[in-house]
């Protein structure tokens, strides 16, 4: 989305730009259309600002506060010290670690068997709504009631998947359960990076590949030389949706192991020091974490998406 | 593709990776309707399909259908989804239409807060709106969901929309204006209705995504009264403390299911064209 929203963006840039140029002749119709918009946009802007901005805004102060829910007369304005306290706790560290292992390998595996599942889902000589309404199912299914097929398949003499791996028991072992964890996201999300995918593809103009053929280039050239340049906008909106998903993963986990052997993700950190410890000041200033991490990562991917900005647009329609 | 002759070896072979992606596709989901039908001591037995089928994780007194814990719940998601649905489309559809016509400074700052909102981790809210929501009584209470999936609805529903928005021919608008229809007019009367059919698929999508949501649901609600069935699941006791509920857990995803297999089955098309075109042409 970002590559092509940053365009969209430049254009109504320059459009703006247009627009103030004759601002002195601004008919009463400009106006009246801008007063439109903003009327238009003024309830969604609203709600998104009311749910989002203002309790992160309260979050950052509840982060500067001791504020332990059983100890309600001990409320204090301790400044950073809550910060201190996650960031020399090693379980901080330890779920961070996890939900970057987690995000790194199920975004990269998820990448590939997109693709392949893409390449299929256009290429494929029939069939082709039945594949796409297969995939469509692992997308819409409800994560929870996935993730308890899951937790059941990897229970031994319980399940079929534990019985297919010699009755093992993954999901009581720290790295066993962190693969079982990366598998159920990879089958939850791949759908949804192929059709991301899929309409990148669609955008390769046949010719092209067409005439790369005639000219002696093998399926592997055209493929790198070709279709990956040209899908490269897609690629990036797919990386950058999923990695920030990912990030943030809650469900699979909480169901699948609860975080026991160490394998919670910030996100179920940040939970359990809620509802467990009842701590608004240290479950405050995790979140304000994680937030400064995901803000991170999305600049990091849009300056990612500024150096690769040349030669992206072709495929653009 | 379509232009060159295909071989038998061909057809094979795309005939065999369409069948291993359908299947790794829908075994997870099948295992799951299977665990659903066995009866209470043969959910310790590892087969894949139950050796004797039963319909008691279902009906009877001790199915799911049967029990307060999960019917209630269950219209509580579909109530709240729909509600937080309607709400969500409708603002985000005024949203978008702005987005995709009209010229207003400040438009590319909503595009941005839309992403930023989208990319949001909802444990960040978690803890403000757990405290925020019991001050205002809001907690454990339907609206007390339904307006956070609101605003994560809002983002995918503007940009679903404004990329449909974009494909619609606008000439009938102008021709509206010169036969001297308003600027509203215009939207309600004329665009209102060509539209129609990208907000059937964004209300899919955006209903999808509150059916679906739990870190939210699990964290605002503290009874029945407003939990949501997802978050119903996780609460769900066995008939002693020793037993784990794993049939009526199993119905209880099934029951879940359904809904995303009829959307997905009757709207195919509509909701591979609504993902595309909102993520990619946005």
């Amino acid at each position: 989305m970002s590559s092509n929203a940053e365009a969209a963006v430049t254009v109504a840039v320059q459009g703006e730009a247009k627009v103030r140029k004759g601002r002195q002749q601004l008919s009463e119709g400009a106006r009246a259309e801008r007063r439109l918009g903003w009327m238009l946009c003024a309830p969604a802007v609203i709600v998104m600002i009311a749910v989002t901005a203002y309790p992160v805004g309260y979050a950052i102060w509840l982060s500067l506060e001791r504020y332990n829910l059983e100890l309600p007369q001990a409320i204090k304005f301790v400044g950073l010290s809550n910060y201190g306290a996650v960031l020399s706790s090693p379980y901080w560290w330890q779920a961070l670690k996890v939900t970057v292992i987690i995000t790194i390998f199920s975004v990269a595996i998820t990448l590939v068997l997109g693709m392949l599942l893409a390449l299929l889902m256009h290429r494929t000589l029939f069939g082709r709504g039945t594949l796409r309404t297969a995939a469509l199912i692992p997308y819409g299914i409800v994560t929870v009631a996935a993730a308890y097929g899951w937790q059941y398949a990897w229970t031994p003499g319980q399940g079929y998947l534990s019985a297919a791996f010699n009755h093992s028991a993954p999901l009581t072992s720290e790295v066993k359960a962190i693969i079982v964890i990366i598998v159920a996201e990879i089958w939850k999300t791949t759908p949804f990076v192929a059709l991301l995918l899929l309409a990148g593809l669609s955008l390769v103009p046949e010719d092209l590949q067409k005439a790369a053929k005639v000219d002696g280039a093998t399926a592997w050239q055209r493929f790198t030389r070709i279709t990956l340049p040209l899908m490269k906008p897609a690629i990036l909106v797919a990386l950058l949706f999923r990695t920030l998903d990912s990030f943030r993963i809650f469900d699979n986990i909480y169901i699948l192991t609860a975080g026991n052997n160490g394998t919670g993700a910030v996100s179920n950190l940040g939970y359990d020091n809620l509802f467990n410890a009842l701590n608004l000041g240290i479950g405050s200033a995790i979140s304000i974490l994680i937030f400064i991490c995901v803000a991170i990562i999305a600049v990091l991917f849009i300056k990612g998406f500024g150096t690769a900005a040349p030669g992206t647009d072709i495929g653009k329609r | 593709m379509a232009t060159v002759t295909t071989t038998p070896r061909q057809k094979l072979g795309w005939g065999t990776a369409n069948f291993v992606a359908i299947a790794l596709a829908l075994i997870p989901v099948l295992w799951l309707v299977s665990l659903s039908f066995k009866t209470p001591t043969a959910v310790v037995d590892p087969s894949f399909l139950p050796k004797q089928w039963t319909w008691s994780n279902y009906f009877r007194s001790s199915g799911i259908l049967s029990t307060s814990q999960f019917i209630r719940p269950l219209l509580n998601s579909i109530g709240i989804g729909l509600i937080a649905t309607f709400i969500a489309v409708v603002l985000a559809s005024m949203a978008a239409y702005a987005v995709a016509r009209l010229r207003f400074p400040g438009k590319s700052l909503l595009i941005g807060m839309a992403l930023l909102i989208a990319m949001f981790p909802v444990i960040s809210l978690v803890t403000p709106m757990f405290s925020i929501e019991r001050a205002l009584g809001l907690f454990n209470t339907w609206p007390g969901l339904i307006i956070p999936y609101v605003a994560f609805g809002l983002p995918l529903g503007i940009y679903t929309l404004s990329a449909f928005f974009r494909e619609i021919p606008w000439e009938l608008e102008k021709a509206a204006k010169v036969d001297g229809a308003t600027p509203f007019q215009a939207f309600t009367k004329v665009i209102a209705p060509l539209a129609a059919p990208g907000m059937v698929t964004t209300s899919i999508l955006v209903f999808l995504l509150c059916w679906n949501e739990f870190l939210l649901a699990i964290s605002l609600t503290s009874t029945t009264a407003s939990r949501t069935a997802p978050a119903s699941i996780a609460y769900f006791s066995g008939s002693s403390q020793f037993t784990v509920p794993t049939g009526p857990i199993a119905a209880a995803a099934v029951v879940i299911t359904i809904p995303i297999i009829i959307f997905v089955v009757f709207f195919q098309r509509r909701i591979v064209a609504g993902l595309t075109s909102g993520a990619v042409k946005g």
